[in-house]
């Protein structure tokens, strides 16, 4: 969906990236991971021309940014920064109505997606859309802020730090949430942040940046399990890196199915790995009863299969 | 009820009162001014005086408005900021200028009459209303006006329906400022023989006549008073979003 080759940008002759490559596969999810500094934001920018790139190709589903006019690009991305961005004077359904409002959709068309997104959101309570930003909470500006971005149904959605300025329970629910929209409509949605767990919880694809420069990109578990440099391998924590491999695996891949525990109260077939690790610890046993969410009797995971790298499955 | 306790209805009422009361309160001022022949102003009546006075006023502010608001948002664009420094100096100038220099060098050139008195309002409201709106547009957060593009909005819509009502209260606080000043200002413009509220307090300061001072004054303040108290109520309407 779209592509950078070579691509660089400038700020009065120092490079904010250089030489670029990358790509966002259509309908995944592609995390851009970094340090401050590192080019992620101006990286993001570049693919809805905010921040125009001086040299090298961008490609948007095929065509050269550069050859499509910035106003209809921009319409065709839906766009979200920290909760700031909202309009502060315009009522929370205006705010959602931004982009159909430009696209000239009509009256009915525009309230009924209205009602359509605040409800995808959890803001379905009524008193909210006549609401302004500043009398919502952090997280539920957050909420409005993604379901601007959404509201035309962008092929692309690009996202900048958007959960930074939110508590990490409001956080963790939005990031769920976010997810789980993505999973629902399979668009293309990019994603920048300094936050490592935010990354691989949200990421089918990961872009690992510094200083202008993309390190690695892959799929989370290949960065997690090959970093390429030990920069990457510090960036996920160092002696942390193993925990957070777990982390990205569920239970359900790694038990040892006809096998069962009757004395031990069984866990659910979604639990992370490393969720499962602690309930291990926790208990002082070896092996763990898997259900399904519906009560079947699974198998049994066994604690020394934690370590394997490849599924039992 | 509630219009009743909004002091503007009250002030009105006043304003009314006395425009049309004072030609019946002779006794009053001969009683406070006994050594004067004619306490009391009779040459115009008040409602005229008042209407002139508004009328100068108005039309002064919207040319101060106008190129005010014009310069602030020419200068605040991209293309316009280098002149910035320069607008604001000259602006400033402007302000500096006691407007009964302003009248002194302009009637030589254009004679006696509305239209040096005009100008030299103009200028003098200038500047309140220039800084009000470069401050009410650098309030705009940058995140806001960002995003604003990020959506695809272009430079005059981003102009129109984000950064202005964005920057109305601010701008609109200049303008107040800058009408209650050109309230009181314009009084001066009786001295170039434009009939205003000033009239009655110009000659009489020139005959010595305090009684006809005083009445002049009064409503003049009065009148600066009431649309001060006005502003505030658009004021009030217009950051609703902030409430």
């Amino acid at each position: 969906m779209i592509e950078f080759n070579g691509v660089s940008k400038y700020y009065d002759g120092v490079a904010a990236v250089s030489d670029l490559n990358l790509r966002c596969p259509e309908g995944a999810f592609t995390v851009l991971l970094g340090s401050s500094g590192s080019g992620k934001s101006t990286t993001l920018k570049m693919i809805n021309r905010l921040e125009p790139h001086d040299s090298g190709t961008l490609l948007f589903g095929g065509q050269d940014v550069r050859s499509i006019e910035v106003k209809s690009l921009r319409r065709r991305i839906g766009y979200a920064i920290q909760s700031v961005g909202l309009f502060p004077h315009w009522t929370v359904a205006r705010n959602i109505a931004t982009v159909p409002a430009l696209l000239g959709w009509d009256r009915a068309r525009i309230e009924a997606r209205i009602d359509e997104l605040l409800a995808l959101l959890g803001l379905e309570d009524g008193r909210f859309r006549n609401s302004y930003p500043h009398q919502l909470s952090g997280g539920q500006q957050q909420r409005v802020g993604v379901a601007r971005a959404l509201a035309a149904d962008p092929e692309v959605l690009l996202m900048d730090e958007p959960f930074g300025a939110l508590d990490p329970v409001t956080r963790s629910a939005l990031q769920q949430e976010v997810r789980r929209i993505h999973q629902l409509q399979g668009r293309t949605f990019v994603l920048v942040t300094h936050d490592v767990d935010e990354a691989l919880l949200l990421a089918d694809r990961l872009v690992v940046m510094d200083q202008g420069k993309v390190i690695q990109q892959g799929t989370p578990a290949e960065l997690l399990s090959h970093p390429a440099t030990p920069f990457v391998r510090d960036f996920f924590g160092g002696s942390e890196l193993g925990v957070r491999l777990l982390a990205r695996r569920t239970v359900a891949q790694w038990l040892r199915p006809g096998e069962w525990l009757e004395e031990m109260e069984p866990v659910d077939e979604q639990m992370t790995l490393r969720e499962a690790l602690s309930r291990f610890i926790e208990l002082g046993c070896q092996r763990l009863p898997v259900q399904s969410a519906d009560g079947e009797r699974l198998g049994v995971l066994h604690f020394c299969d934690l370590a394997a790298q490849e599924p039992t499955l | 009820m509630r219009w009743l306790r909004e002091p503007i209805f009250w002030l009105l009422l006043l304003s009314g009162v006395l425009l049309y009361g004072l030609p019946y309160s002779e006794p009053l001022f001969r009683w406070l001014f006994p050594d004067l022949a004619n306490p009391l102003w009779r040459q115009q009546s008040f409602a005229s005086l008042a209407l002139a006075h508004l009328t100068l006023v108005a039309v002064s502010e919207l040319v101060a408005v106008a190129v005010g608001l014009g310069l602030g948002l020419a200068v605040s664009r991209p293309g316009g900021q280098e002149f910035r420094p320069v607008v604001e100096t000259i602006a400033a100038v402007g302000q500096t200028f006691p407007p009964v220099a302003v009248l002194a060098v302009a009637v030589p050139v254009m004679g006696f009459g509305a239209l040096p008195a005009l100008i030299a309002l103009a200028l003098y409201g200038l500047l309140p209303v220039l800084q009000g709106t470069l401050a009410g547009l650098a309030v705009v957060p940058t995140e806001v006006k960002q995003v604003a593009s990020g959506v695809g909005m272009g430079p005059w819509r981003r102009l129109w329906q984000v950064e202005l009502p964005l920057a109305a209260p601010v701008i609109l606080a200049g303008v107040r400022t800058s009408t209650v000043i050109n309230i009181g200002t314009a009084a001066l413009a009786s001295t170039v023989g434009v009939n205003s509220l000033g009239t009655p307090v110009i000659i009489g300061l020139s005959a010595f006549n305090t009684a006809y001072v005083l009445q002049g004054a009064l409503l003049v303040a009065l009148m600066a008073i009431v649309i001060d108290r006005a502003f505030g109520l658009c004021l009030r309407r217009l950051s609703r979003h902030a409430e």
